[in-house]
C-alpha cells in the first residue's frame, strides 16, 4: 500500500481515539472551547487528508461531521447527548471505513446518508430557530472543503483568511499551499487543479498539477517533503517502533551486558589505567543502554484504559443507568505483552459493572445512593506485583442466588455450599457456566466471560479475587506480576549474596553501632528483639532463615560476629499489619529493578518473590516480604492480606482501623497523622537548618525543604525540646507532587493502627480534633490545612503548575 | 520412534557418556557465574543469566548421585528446553553431535542406579562405548526436585 496512506490510516487512528475521550469529555463540561477547537482540527485534518486522498465518502461523512462541529464551536448550537451520540457514530462510521481502506484499498459500499443527514440536521437547533451566525457559516465551510485552493485564491480577503488559519491550527500545512508559498506553482493553477478535484477528479491533488505541466516533479517532491516533516513534527516528539525490533534490541543488549561483563571481570588482572577508564565508561553507558531499552517496552496501563470512558458512556447510556468512571493509577507501567493480555479481561469486567453492577437510577435512589453510579479502576504496584481494582458501588453480587445458582448447576454440592464464607461464594462467579444475571442481554449474563477472564489472567500468571458488599458494590481485584515490570528496591547482602527487597513492604533503616550494636538486641527467650522507639521489634536473621537446617553453624558464627562488627544493619519491613526487622549484612542501595518470574519448580518457595538481573549481570533473588514473615513465625499462616481494611485506613476517617503516626509537639501536646501522609521520617542537626526569606529551611535531596514548626504554628507554647538531647531536630517529610516540605515535632512516639473515632471536632485551624488512642487523648493533625497556614502558597502553587 | 536416525549432542559426566537429542538443545555455553538459591533441593545449582533471561542450572552430577566437582572444576552449560522452560544443564565436557542409528537401541538395565534408571530412557551401543541417552523433561522434575 501507498506509504502516504499507511500514514494515514495510523495517524487518524490514533486522531480517532482521542476523540472518543474528547468528546466524553466535552459532554460533562460543554462549554469547554479548547477541546472543542481540538476535535474540530482532528476532524478537520482527517477530512483534509482524505480529500486530498480521494476519498470522497470519508470526506462528505466528515464534512457533514465538520459543520456541525462548526456550530458548537461557535456557539450557535448547544451540545447535547443526541449530538455527542450523533458525533461518536460518525467517528464510528469513519473508522470502519478506515479499517475498509486498510484491508481492501478502498471505503467500501457503506452508505452513511442517513447519518450525514443526522449530522446536518443536528445543525440546527430545534427549539431556538437557526441564527443569521448559520448563514455567514455555509461559505466558510466551503472554503475549509477547498482550503488550499481557496486561500491562495483570495488573499485579499485578510479576515477570512485569518479565521482559516486559526481552524487549521497547527494542523499540517496542504499541499497547495506549500507549492504556492514556494513558488513552486502559481495560485491560479493550484486553485484551478482543486477546481477540477471539486468537479469530481477523484485523483490527488499533487496528480492534476503534475499532468497539468504546472510544477516540476522534483519541486512536488520536496513541497510533499516539507509536508511529512510538518507531519512528523506534530507527533508530540514521539515515533513508532516496529515491536519485533524492539524485542531484538532487547536480546542484543543483553548480549552486550554480557560481553561487557567479561570485559570488566578481564579488566580486574589489567593494569592499563586508560583502558580501565574505558572499561568503566562501557560499564557504565551499558547499563543505561539496558535500563533504557528495557523501558522502551513498558507501557503505562492508562493506555487501555482511554477506551474505557466512551465503552461505559455507550453502555450506561443502552442501559438507561448513569455511570461516572473515575481512574488512578494511569501512570503504572505494565510490560507490553502483559498490557495486551490484560486488555480483553478489563473491557469485560468493566463491562459486566457497568451492565449487572451498577443498577438503574430509579433503584439507586430508592436505595439512598447518588443517581449516578461510580466505576472506580486503580492500578498501582505492590510488592512486585500489579494490582489492578475495578469496584463500581452498585447492588454487589447476590451471594444466596450465586450458591443456589452453582447448586443447581452441579458446581457445588450442598454440603459444600453451606460451609462456603461469603468470600468464597463470591468467587465462584469465576465458574464455568455461572451467571447471576435474571436478563440476558447483548453484553453479558451468558454465563461465559468470568471464567474467560480468570483463565486469561492467570495465563500470564496473575490472580483475580472478588469482594462484594451487598447494596455498597463490587471490587475485582486482579494482581498481575510484572513479568518485566520495573519497581523500586533495596539492595542487601547476606552472605556473599545478595538480594532484592520490593520498596513497598520498607518501613524504614535502622543501623545499631557500636555500644547500641552490643546491646541493641535483646533476647526474648531465645527470640531476638530490638526496642524501636519503646517498641518490641522482633528480628529475623536473614542469613539464618536461608540457611535452611544450618541453625548451629549459624548460632556460632553470628556470634563470633556480634562480636567482631561493630554495627547491625536492621530493615524494618511491613508484613500484613505485622513489622518485623530483617538483620542483613550490609545495606547496599536502592534500585530500580526488573522483575522476572522464577521457574515453575521454584514457584512453590514463597520466600522469593522473583528474580532480577542486577547492573553487573548477576542475578539477585527477589525477597518475597509476606513469605519470609511467615517463614520466620513472624506473621500466622493466613496468607490473605487486609487490603480492603488498609485501604479504607487511608481514605475515611471513620471508624475504620486507620495507621497513624504518633509525634509530640510541645511538652504536652501528643499528636497524631495518617501514616499515608508521611512521606519520611527524617533527622536533621540543628545546625544544618538555614533561613530563606522568613522561612526556616534544610538541603534535603538536593533540594531546599521548608520547614514548618508544627508546635508553634499550633501556638502550642514554646517547644521546649525541639531539639532532642543529640541535638537533632525531628522532621516528618511530608510531599505532594513533587514538592516537599518538612514539619519540625519534638519526638516520633510510635505507629498504631487504630480504629480513631473522632470526638471533639476541631476547632483549632490545623486539627481535625480530639481522639483517643493508645488509651490516651490525641490531637489529630490537619496536615494540609496545617502547611497551608504556615506556607499559603504550598498547594496554589502546585494547581498553578498543573495548570501549566 | 519414527525416524531411524536421530542426532544427539553428547557430554560427559565422570568419563561416562550421555546425550540429549540435539532437538532440544538451544546451546551450549562455557561456564557462567551462578546466583546460589537457598532453600531448594541442591540439585539446582543456581541462576544464571542468560542474555537477560533468568536460567535454572540442574547439576547433573547430583542429579545422576555423581560426586560433587572438585572446587576448581567449572561446569559446562547445556542449555535445553524442557517442560516448557529453559534451562541449563551442568556437565563435565561437552561432546559432538552425532548420529546413532535407531537399530543399536536398548532398554536401560535393570541394575542402572534409581537416580539413573528415572531419567535414562535408552541405552545405545557405539563402536568403542555406550550412550546412555537421558530425558530431558524428567531432568527437571520427578521427586528430587520437591521443595520443603
Amino acid at each position: 500500500m501507498d506509504d502516504l496512506i499507511k500514514d494515514f490510516l495510523l495517524e487518524s487512528r490514533e486522531n480517532l481515539d482521542h476523540l472518543d475521550q474528547d468528546f466524553v469529555k466535552l459532554e460533562t463540561c460543554p462549554g469547554d472551547r479548547e477541546l472543542l477547537k481540538s476535535i474540530f482540527r482532528t476532524i478537520h485534518t482527517i477530512k483534509g487528508t482524505c480529500g486530498f486522498l480521494g476519498f470522497t465518502k470519508l470526506e462528505s461523512l466528515t464534512h457533514a461531521g465538520e459543520n456541525l462541529l462548526s456550530q458548537l464551536r461557535e456557539g450557535a448550537i448547544a451540545l447535547n447527548t443526541e449530538r455527542t451520540t450523533a458525533l461518536l457514530q460518525m467517528v464510528d462510521a469513519v473508522r470502519q471505513m478506515l479499517d475498509g481502506i486498510e484491508s481492501r484499498g478502498n471505503e467500501g459500499e457503506r452508505d452513511d446518508s442517513s447519518l450525514i443527514e443526522t449530522l446536518t440536521r443536528l445543525q440546527k437547533d430545534q427549539e431556538v430557530g437557526p441564527r443569521t451566525a448559520e448563514k455567514v457559516k455555509e461559505p466558510e465551510a466551503a472554503a475549509l472543503q477547498a482550503s488550499a485552493g481557496v486561500e491562495a485564491e483570495k488573499p485579499k480577503q485578510a479576515g477570512e483568511t485569518a479565521k482559516t488559519e486559526e481552524f487549521l491550527g497547527e494542523a499540517v500545512k496542504l499541499l497547495g499551499k506549500i507549492l504556492v508559498e514556494r513558488n513552486m506553482a502559481s495560485a491560479e493553477e493550484v486553485a484551478a487543479a482543486i477546481q477540477k478535484q471539486l468537479e469530481g477528479d477523484t485523483r490527488p491533488l499533487g496528480e492534476i498539477l503534475l499532468e497539468r505541466g504546472a510544477v516540476k516533479a522534483q519541486d512536488m517532491a520536496a513541497a510533499l517533503q516539507v509536508q511529512q516533516q510538518a507531519r512528523a513534527s506534530t507527533a508530540e516528539g514521539s515515533i513508532r517502533v516496529d515491536v519485533g525490533l524492539l524485542d531484538k534490541l532487547m536480546n542484543l543488549v543483553g548480549e552486550l551486558v554480557l560481553a561487557r561483563n567479561q570485559i570488566v571481570q578481564y579488566m580486574q588482572k589489567v593494569d592499563d589505567h586508560s583502558l580501565v577508564v574505558a572499561s568503566q565508561r562501557l560499564n557504565l553507558i551499558t547499563t543505561e543502554l539496558q535500563e533504557g531499552v528495557m523501558k522502551t517496552r513498558m507501557q503505562p496501563i492508562g493506555n487501555i484504559w482511554s477506551k474505557f470512558p466512551r465503552t461505559v458512556r455507550d453502555l450506561a447510556m443502552s442501559c438507561g443507568k448513569q455511570v461516572r468512571i473515575e481512574m488512578d493509577g494511569k501512570e503504572t507501567e505494565l510490560d507490553k505483552t502483559i498490557v495486551e493480555a490484560i486488555k480483553d479481561p478489563l473491557t469485560h469486567l468493566v463491562r459486566n459493572a457497568v451492565d449487572h453492577g451498577i443498577e438503574l437510577p430509579e433503584k439507586r435512589a430508592a436505595a439512598g445512593k447518588s443517581v449516578e453510579g461510580l466505576l472506580h479502576l486503580r492500578a498501582y504496584h505492590e510488592g512486585g506485583q500489579v494490582n489492578i481494582e475495578i469496584s463500581d458501588d452498585g447492588a454487589g453480587l447476590d451471594i444466596e442466588k450465586i450458591r443456589k445458582k452453582a447448586q443447581q448447576r452441579g458446581l457445588l454440592r450442598p454440603e459444600q455450599a453451606s460451609v462456603l464464607t461469603e468470600r468464597e461464594a463470591a468467587n465462584l462467579i469465576f465458574l464455568p457456566g455461572l451467571s447471576t444475571a435474571e436478563k440476558v442481554s447483548s453484553v453479558s449474563g451468558r454465563g461465559v466471560g468470568m471464567d474467560v477472564v480468570k483463565t486469561n489472567i492467570e495465563k500470564i500468571g496473575g490472580t483475580v479475587d472478588v469482594q462484594s458488599k451487598p447494596g455498597q458494590g463490587t471490587t475485582v481485584r486482579m494482581k498481575i506480576p510484572l513479568t518485566l515490570a520495573i519497581i523500586p528496591a533495596l539492595i542487601v547482602t547476606s552472605g556473599e549474596d545478595r538480594y532484592a527487597i520490593p520498596q513497598v513492604s520498607l518501613l524504614e533503616l535502622v543501623r545499631l553501632e557500636g555500644e547500641h550494636a552490643r546491646k541493641g538486641i535483646e533476647m526474648l527467650s531465645g527470640a531476638p528483639v530490638h526496642r524501636l522507639r519503646g517498641e518490641l521489634l522482633p528480628l529475623v536473621y536473614l542469613k539464618r532463615e536461608l540457611n535452611n537446617g544450618a541453625g548451629d553453624a549459624f548460632e556460632l558464627k553470628s556470634a563470633a560476629e556480634h562480636r567482631e562488627t561493630a554495627s547491625v544493619n536492621i530493615v524494618v519491613l511491613q508484613a500484613e499489619d505485622r513489622q518485623f526487622g530483617l538483620v542483613v549484612d550490609e545495606i547496599n542501595d536502592t534500585e530500580e529493578i526488573v522483575v522476572k518470574p522464577l521457574s515453575k519448580q521454584m514457584k512453590s518457595i514463597d520466600t522469593f518473590a522473583g528474580a532480577t538481573i542486577m547492573g553487573d549481570g548477576c542475578v539477585a533473588l527477589i525477597l518475597d516480604v509476606m513469605g519470609l514473615a511467615q517463614r520466620a513465625n513472624v506473621v500466622g499462616e493466613n496468607r490473605e492480606r487486609a487490603g480492603s481494611a488498609r485501604e479504607a485506613a487511608t481514605t475515611s476517617k471513620g471508624n475504620e482501623k486507620c495507621a497513624m503516626l504518633l509525634l509530640q509537639c510541645g511538652d504536652e501536646g501528643r499528636m497524631a497523622m495518617e501514616l499515608s501522609l508521611v512521606a519520611r521520617l527524617e533527622e536533621f542537626k540543628a545546625d544544618s537548618i538555614e533561613t530563606a526569606g522568613e522561612q526556616q529551611v534544610v538541603q534535603y535531596r538536593g533540594e531546599i525543604m521548608p520547614l514548618v514548626r508544627v508546635s508553634e504554628v499550633l501556638r502550642l507554647g514554646r517547644h521546649s525540646e525541639a531539639q532532642d538531647r543529640s541535638g537533632m531536630t525531628q522532621v516528618v517529610v511530608y510531599s505532594k507532587d513533587g514538592r516537599r516540605v518538612g514539619l519540625v515535632v519534638d519526638r516520633i512516639l510510635d505507629i498504631v493502627e487504630e480504629s480513631v473515632a473522632l470526638q471533639q471536632p476541631g476547632k483549632r485551624e490545623g486539627l481535625f480534633g480530639s481522639a483517643v488512642i493508645q488509651q490516651r487523648v490525641t490531637d489529630l493533625l490537619d496536615v494540609h490545612s496545617l502547611i497551608r497556614t504556615a506556607i499559603p502558597d504550598f498547594f496554589e502553587s502546585q494547581l498553578a503548575r498543573e495548570e501549566r | 520412534m519414527a525416524v531411524s536416525a536421530q542426532q544427539f549432542c553428547t557430554f560427559c559426566i565422570d568419563r561416562q557418556y550421555f546425550a540429549v537429542p540435539v532437538q532440544s538443545v538451544q546451546e551450549v555455553i562455557r561456564y557462567q557465574e551462578m546466583t546460589r538459591v537457598p532453600l531448594v533441593p541442591a540439585v539446582i545449582r543456581g541462576l544464571i543469566n542468560l542474555r537477560g533471561q533468568i536460567v535454572v542450572a540442574y547439576d547433573l552430577r547430583r542429579r545422576l548421585g555423581y560426586p560433587d566437582w572438585a572446587e576448581a572444576q567449572k561446569p559446562m552449560n547445556v542449555v535445553v528446553r524442557a517442560d516448557g522452560e529453559t534451562v541449563s544443564l551442568l556437565v563435565d565436557e561437552i561432546g559432538d553431535v552425532i548420529e546413532v542409528d535407531e537399530s543399536c537401541a536398548e532398554q536401560p538395565p535393570e541394575t542402572l542406579r534409581a537416580e539413573m534408571r528415572e531419567l535414562v530412557q535408552g541405552v545405545y551401543k557405539q563402536k568403542d562405548q555406550l550412550l546412555l541417552v537421558l530425558d530431558t523433561e524428567r531432568t527437571v522434575t520427578g521427586a528430587a526436585l520437591e521443595c520443603k
